[in-house]
Parts: C-alpha cells; sequence; structure tokens
C-alpha cells in the first residue's frame, strides 16, 4: 500500500451497535484517509443510534471525486463488524465474492434474543458464515482486548489498529496518532494508541 | 475533528454537512442564530454555539421553532444577518409566523435552514418542508454535496439581502448526517452595530414598522421579490449539466439524489447517454434553463425524495414551452418510476435509469446471491429499546404496574422525545402508550379524552411529556386541560436535557446553548402557577411512583406527576454506575419460579440476559449501566445491588 487504493471508489462499511462507537470508528479511519489526501465521503444514520439498534457507516475514497453516502448493494470491499450478526447483517445487503470481513467477536444480544424470540447464531456458525463468503476473513476479541485495556469502549479503537493491520488501505500508526491527538484530549490518547497496537497486532 | 476557531482558511477538512452548513454561516458572517433540536438538524446550532462570542455572534437552543423564527427575524430587523435551524416538522411549527415574515420581508440577510428526513430515519414523519418555499414564495436553495452545502449556506445571506425576503436551504439526512471534504474559506471581520429603525412611513422598506400589510401591495411586491430571485438563478452556478449535448434521457435532481444519479449512471456505465441536470436552485426552477435542456432530449427522469415537487414544476414548464421544445416522455413519481415514499439510494435509481434505458443494474453472481439470500434467516433483528439505565423503562414499568391495579383500561397518549419509543415499540413501553403526534400533541389529546367521562368513557387517561417538548408545547395544552377541568394524569419524565437529539439545553436547565448560565424555569411552579396538584417522584423509586400514579388516578381534573431522574447517557451520568448489579443464582428459581422470566421477557433490558444453557438470569456487566431498578422488580429479590465504588 503505497498510498494507492485498489478501487475507485473503495468502499468499507463499518457497522455495530448503539453504543459501541460505530460513528466515532468511523470519523477517525476517514480523517487518516482525508490527511493522505482522498476525497471521502462518509453516510450514516445516527438519529437513533444510541437505543439499541444496528448503526452502518459507509464510507467512500477515492482520489479524486465525492461519491454517494449511501454503497450500492453488493458492492462493499471491507467490512469492519465490531459486532458479529451486524456483520452477517450488513453481508446480506453488501457482500460480493471479493469483499474483506473484520468481525469482532463479543455479541451483544437483540432484546428479541434475550426474551427468547429470535436465536442467536453461535460463534462457529458465524465464523463459518463469514469464511464461506468472504475473500478474506479476520476474527478478534476486540472488547475483551479493550476490557483488559481498562475499557469495553475501546474496542472500536482495536478494531482500527486491525485494519491498518489488514494492509487493505493505506493508512498505518503515525497517521491514527496524529488523527487522535489533534482530535481527542491529550489524557486519552495513550490508551487509544496502546488499543490501536492491540489491533494491529491481532490480525499481523 | 470538529470545527473550531484554530483552523485556518484553505484547510481541507472532512465536515458532516451540518458542520458545512455552519461554516457556511460563519464564513458569511451570521450574528444571530436560534433554533429547535431536531434530527438530523441539531449539529448546525450546537457547530454555531462553539463559535459563539459577545456581540459578534450569539446563539440559542429557543423554547420551541416559531420562537426561533421569530428571534433570528428580530435580528435581521436590526440589520444584523440571522439564521433559524430546524428540521421538517418544525417548518410546520413556524409556518404562521413565516407566513407573515415573508409578507413583511427582512433587512439584514436571514436565511432558514431546515433538514428533512426521507425515509424517516429518526422522525416519525417524512413531511417535506420544500412545499413550505412556494406555499410562503421564498425561495429554495438544495446543496448536492458538501461543498456546496457550505456555499450555498453562505450565498443564502447574501440573495436575501438581495430580495429582502428569508431564504430557504433545505437539507436531507444523508446530507446532513454524512460528511466529506471541505475547503474553509475566510471568516469575515464582524462589525455592524444592531439598531432597528422603525420611525417612517409603512411603505419604507429601511425605516418603516416592519408588517405584512397592505397586505396586496406587500404582496405583490413581495411575488417581485420572487422574481428576481428566478433571474439570478437562470445564471447561478449551483445549477449545471453534466454528459452529452442531446441525450437519450435527461436526469433532472438535485440534493443528494445528484450523487444517487451520478451512481446509478456509473453502475449501468450509462453516463454517455445520460444527461443529468441537477438544480441547486429548486424553487422557483429557473425557466429558461430548464427549456434549454429539455429542448435537448425525449425522455426526462426526474430524481427527487417523496413528494414529486420538482417533477410539477417541471412538468409545467414543459407544457408551457411544448410548442418549441416537443412533446416529452416523463418517467418520476407520477408514473410509478420512482416510489412517492421513503427515501431513495443509488440502486433505486440505477433500476429506474436501468428500465429505461434497457441496461440490467451489475449484481453479484447467482449462486453467491443466494448465499446471500439465505443469511437473513439467521440475523434476528435487532429491535430499539430504552438504552440499559434509562429513567424511562422504569417510568413506564411504573406506569404498567399502576394500570395493571387499576383495572379501568387505562393508556397514556405519547408525545415526542426518546419515550416516543414507548408508542412506536409497544414491548418497550409495557404496552401502555397508545398515540404519537406531534410536539406537546399527547397532552392536547388527553385534554380532549379528559373531557369524555360524560360521553360514558371509563377509562383513565394519561399523557407523558418529556422536559424539553414541555417548554415546546405542553404548555398551552395543559393550560387547556386545567381550564376545561380535563380529566387526566399528566407525567413529565424530566430527564435533565433534550436527550433523544444530544443534550442540547432548554429552559429547564441553568445553562443556555452557548454554555452561560441562565435562570431555570421550573416544570413543577409552572405546573402549580397554572393550577394543577403536582407530585415530583424519581422513577426509580417503583412503590413509591406506582401508589402516586394510582391515588393520582382517582382524582378528578388534572394531577401532575414529574418523574424526575437524568438521562442514563449524560454526560454527567454516562459509563458511572450507581449499583453493581448481579443474579444471586440462589434466589433466582428460574423457569420454575412462575414470574415467566418477568426480568428477560417482560422488563427487556439489554443489561439482563437470560442464561439458556443454566436457565437464569444474569447480569451482562458490559451493557449494565448499574442503575439498580430491576432489583425491584424480581418477585424471588434475586437481582442484587451493591454501592458501586465512586470513581
Amino acid at each position: 500500500m503505497n498510498g494507492h487504493l485498489v478501487k475507485d471508489p473503495y468502499n468499507i462499511v463499518i457497522t455495530g451497535v448503539g453504543g459501541q462507537g460505530n460513528v466515532m470508528a468511523s470519523r477517525v479511519l476517514s480523517n487518516m484517509l482525508v490527511r493522505k489526501g482522498f476525497k471521502v465521503t462518509i453516510g450514516e444514520t445516527f438519529g437513533m443510534s444510541q437505543r439499541g439498534g444496528s448503526v452502518m457507516s459507509h464510507i467512500r475514497v477515492s482520489p479524486t471525486a465525492v461519491w454517494s453516502p449511501q454503497i450500492p448493494k453488493g458492492t462493499a470491499d471491507l467490512i469492519v463488524a465490531l459486532e458479529p450478526i451486524e456483520a452477517i447483517r450488513v453481508l446480506a445487503d453488501y457482500g460480493n465474492p471479493t469483499v474483506k470481513i473484520l468481525v469482532n467477536l463479543r455479541a451483544i444480544y437483540p432484546v428479541g434474543v434475550i426474551t427468547g424470540e429470535d436465536e442467536y447464531p453461535s460463534t462457529t456458525v458465524i465464523r463459518e458464515t463469514v469464511m464461506a463468503l468472504a475473500a478474506q476473513a479476520r476474527f478478534l476479541d476486540a472488547t475483551d482486548e479493550a476490557i483488559r485495556l481498562g475499557n469495553p469502549i475501546l474496542g472500536n479503537i482495536v478494531m482500527i489498529g486491525a485494519v491498518a493491520g489488514m494492509k487493505v488501505l493505506p493508512i498505518d500508526r503515525e497517521l491514527f496518532e496524529a488523527v487522535i491527538r489533534d482530535g481527542m484530549p491529550a489524557a486519552r490518547v495513550e490508551a487509544n494508541l496502546r488499543a490501536f497496537a492491540i489491533g494491529e497486532a491481532n490480525v499481523a | 475533528m470538529s470545527l473550531d476557531r484554530e483552523q485556518k482558511e484553505g484547510a481541507e477538512l472532512l465536515l458532516m454537512g451540518n458542520e458545512a452548513i455552519a461554516r457556511g454561516a460563519l464564513e458569511a458572517g451570521v450574528r444571530v442564530a436560534a433554533g429547535y433540536p431536531g434530527t438530523p438538524s441539531s449539529e448546525i446550532i450546537e457547530t454555531l454555539s462553539r463559535f459563539s462570542e459577545a456581540g459578534k455572534l450569539y446563539v440559542e437552543w429557543s423554547t420551541n421553532e416559531k420562537v426561533a423564527m421569530e428571534v433570528a427575524a428580530a435580528a435581521s430587523f436590526a440589520g444584523l444577518r440571522s439564521l433559524c435551524v430546524m428540521k421538517q416538522n418544525g417548518v410546520n411549527v413556524a409556518s404562521d409566523f413565516l407566513l407573515h415574515l415573508t409578507g413583511s420581508g427582512t433587512r439584514g440577510g436571514m436565511v432558514l435552514v431546515t433538514c428533512d428526513d426521507p425515509g424517516a430515519l429518526s422522525s416519525v414523519n417524512e413531511g417535506e418542508s420544500r412545499h413550505f418555499a412556494r406555499l410562503m414564495e421564498i425561495p429554495l436553495l438544495e446543496p448536492s454535496d458538501f461543498r456546496e452545502a457550505k456555499e450555498m449556506t453562505r450565498w443564502a445571506f447574501t440573495l436575501s439581502e438581495a430580495i429582502r425576503n428569508v431564504v430557504m436551504v433545505r437539507s436531507v439526512t444523508r446530507m446532513s448526517h454524512a460528511s466529506g471534504n471541505v475547503v474553509l474559506g475566510a471568516l469575515p471581520e464582524i462589525a455592524g452595530k444592531a439598531a432597528f429603525c422603525c420611525d417612517g412611513p409603512v411603505s419604507d422598506p429601511d425605516c418603516g414598522p416592519v408588517i405584512s400589510t397592505p397586505v396586496v401591495a406587500k404582496h405583490r411586491l413581495q411575488q417581485e421579490k420572487l422574481r428576481g430571485a428566478t433571474t439570478l438563478f437562470e445564471e447561478s452556478p449551483f445549477n449545471a449539466y453534466e454528459g452529452p449535448e442531446d441525450p437519450e434521457l435527461l436526469i433532472i435532481t438535485s440534493s443528494v439524489c445528484t450523487l444517487y444519479s451520478r451512481e446509478a449512471l456509473s453502475l449501468l456505465r450509462a453516463e454517455g447517454r445520460t444527461g443529468i441536470l441537477k438544480l441547486g436552485t429548486t424553487w422557483p426552477v429557473p425557466p429558461a434553463l430548464l427549456k434549454k435542456r429539455l429542448a435537448s432530449a425525449k425522455k426526462v427522469l426526474i430524481v427527487e425524495e417523496v413528494l414529486p415537487f420538482l417533477e410539477d414544476q417541471v412538468k409545467i414548464l414543459a407544457a408551457e414551452q411544448a410548442h418549441e421544445i416537443g412533446i416529452k416522455e416523463f418517467y418520476g413519481k407520477n408514473d410509478g418510476t420512482l416510489p412517492m415514499v421513503g427515501e431513495l439510494n443509488p440502486d433505486l435509481v440505477a433500476a429506474a435509469v436501468g428500465r429505461i434505458l434497457g441496461i440490467d443494474p451489475p449484481s453479484v453472481p447467482a449462486e453467491y446471491r443466494e448465499k446471500l439470500t439465505a443469511l437473513t434467516a439467521l440475523v434476528p433483528k435487532r429491535e430499539q429499546t430504552f438504552c440499559p439505565g434509562c429513567p424511562h423503562r422504569a417510568s413506564f414499568w411504573g406506569i404498567r404496574e399502576a394500570l395493571q391495579r387499576d383495572h379501568r383500561g387505562g393508556f397514556v397518549c405519547g408525545d415526542i422525545g426518546c419515550y416516543a419509543m414507548a408508542s412506536l415499540f409497544p414491548a418497550a413501553g409495557f404496552h401502555t402508550a397508545k398515540t404519537l403526534h406531534s410536539m406537546g400533541s399527547g397532552t392536547g389529546i388527553a385534554s380532549g379524552f379528559g373531557k369524555l367521562g360524560p360521553f360514558g368513557m371509563e377509562q383513565p387517561v394519561l399523557a407523558v411529556c418529556g422536559d424539553s417538548t414541555f417548554y415546546h408545547a405542553a404548555i398551552p395544552a395543559l393550560i387547556n386541560a386545567v381550564h376545561h377541568r380535563a380529566d387526566i394524569t399528566f407525567i413529565a419524565l424530566d430527564n435533565s436535557g433534550t436527550a433523544m437529539t444530544g443534550f442540547q439545553s432548554h429552559p429547564g436547565l441553568e445553562v443556555n446553548a452557548m454554555g452561560e448560565a441562565a435562570p431555570m424555569v421550573d416544570i413543577a411552579a409552572l405546573c402549580r402557577a397554572i393550577g394543577a396538584p403536582v407530585v415530583v417522584g424519581d422513577p426509580f423509586a417503583l412503590t413509591e411512583t406506582r401508589e402516586t400514579l394510582n391515588r393520582l388516578l382517582e382524582e378528578p381534573g388534572v394531577k401532575v406527576l414529574i418523574l424526575k431522574q437524568s438521562c442514563a447517557l449524560s454526560p454527567g451520568k454516562k459509563g458511572k454506575k450507581t449499583f453493581l448489579v448481579r443474579v444471586d443464582e440462589t434466589l433466582c428459581r428460574g423457569d420454575a419460579c412462575g414470574c415467566n422470566r418477568l426480568c428477560t421477557r417482560i422488563f427487556r433490558c439489554p443489561g439482563l440476559l437470560w442464561n439458556r444453557d443454566r436457565k437464569k438470569a444474569e447480569i451482562d456487566e458490559v451493557i449494565c449501566a448499574g442503575c439498580g431498578f430491576c432489583a425491584g422488580i424480581c418477585p424471588a429479590g434475586a437481582i442484587r445491588n451493591e454501592e458501586a465504588a465512586k470513581s
């Protein structure tokens, strides 16, 4: 990755559940790409996102053009799922034989599963399903890693570190540091850098 | 990274559409900005509030949209540039004033920004504010990308001063809440004193009183102003054509639909056969520009969201000019090429263009597609619900218990806020909330129900209303209920902020939008002054809430219960657990209890799980907010609260 994209536009979906830091993850990743000189469009739905619903950010990356804030169906290049069934939900709409997927295995059960109305698929089923449909799939326990760092919310940054580790985008730790130093209180930077490093090491 | 004062002219930043709009207003030298929070518009006033400075920029969260528009208008009358911001249905609230304001005209540039929500991604309507521009006879601008959102907002002030009337800028969720690259322009030096010149005759637009009479003369003047805007629109850089000079198909579009249209042509590889006329000035549509483009194509597709607003205008112009440009074949909403409800996306537009041109949109291989289709059976739905630790869940649980004990089929009239989920997802409100309309309407509807006793209605009537909604629109309804002796129990769900849209300040707080200390207007004192008896309680105190409610439900007239507990996501509370909550497995009897899994199946807090292997309830410590309320609902007393260490 020498600052080039394999496709124009390169389409990323970051998905999760309200409260997991989905929007922040998409902002951080996109700001890194803007610093690299790309035109980035993020499409987000977060009006009700803190109320337990599924959240999705669509990120379009292009050297030249502004693209629609909604990715056409079946054209995601990279799916970053902060929650396992959200990976499958997004795959169903935006998957294609060349898609790459990164999945945090920590489940957040929907209310219907808690009440016993719905079934939550097992981790084995989730892994097998994702691997059967993606060109490349990586799984990690980002939330557990973040809890070890002292705050489960850092799971989103562990995942961004893992995106860097996958080497599908021209981003690295230095760029990450520059972006977060610009937009975050200094006291929180160190924990974020550690979270990023753990994610990066996890998939490298 | 958000906008701040340090960023320099020429810097290229990733900005949200709403931030770009705010930046445009700043680059125009806006002096007063007022709005009422509402998704997807709230970030505009939030951004501007960070730039507020005494004597240079005043920013407020007004009590409602009509007041916001009046506050902004006053600044304009005093010669300052002003902005008012609201979501689509906010324009309905402000429309009575807007009708008269557009008749009286303005002085300093005044811009109304409305953010619509096609598809109702975070609304309970997909109302269209575009039609207000036509109804009120004022110009309408619609940005199609982030750069334009900034440029257009800035220019809207210039246009407003040129025609001396309000200019409307309309965004949509996919623009306001999307982000993209924007290059910052210069911030002007702020100068100019506020003064309301009003000693002249009515006919003097600079120094007369500002009124909409004499109506016919002022109305005529208003229409002349609008014609002036139309003339400017003919040459506006916000209108642009891209594509071949004589396209097989002409797409006419605006707003974010421009990006969908471009993407559709890219997907179909139809750029060589199709042209896009992208309009930034969508009311009135500039007739000469439209005529020129219509003359070049036989088939015309109008791409817009929800109602056929552009389509109607284009068809009228095409009919007027048919003798010169020939008869056209129209595709759009009226013939069903595009849906008249819900939002659009690149796929819907590609399918529409594909049908007209006879091109199949690309898709993944059939065998792979089958596998994708099979996935849907695997994925459980993710219903929205109250957050862990949300006081609303506790309030509705208390209401549920009171109504169950009351036995008369009582019900709740719902209102707008997070607690609307009690009406939207019946299980989230434990099937208590039964109506949901506009801001404050729960109280007005309850006031009506509360007069139906003599008609034989025996059900107790309750209304709920959040703190911000109370100030916005519930007060007149509550006064009405008191004056007419309606039998209602009014419950204010006071969570100390406009929680749904991100904790904007309101008159019940001791701080304003700019972070300054502000006098608090007390809900309880107001209700008492109106003449209603008031009880203040804590929704987390279940027994007390239930007993209070059961008592109030028996009493005639208007009774007020204020359930006060701050939102679990409020900055002061988020991430801080009051209790460490645990399930004592020796006490949880599981399926043998007879409670029928009350905690997980009925109470439905995401922090409470049912362990299928052990057949017992358990707490998800990552999700649980530690409010401790569920300890009070377990009939076996198996849910235990331990004081959490203060961090």
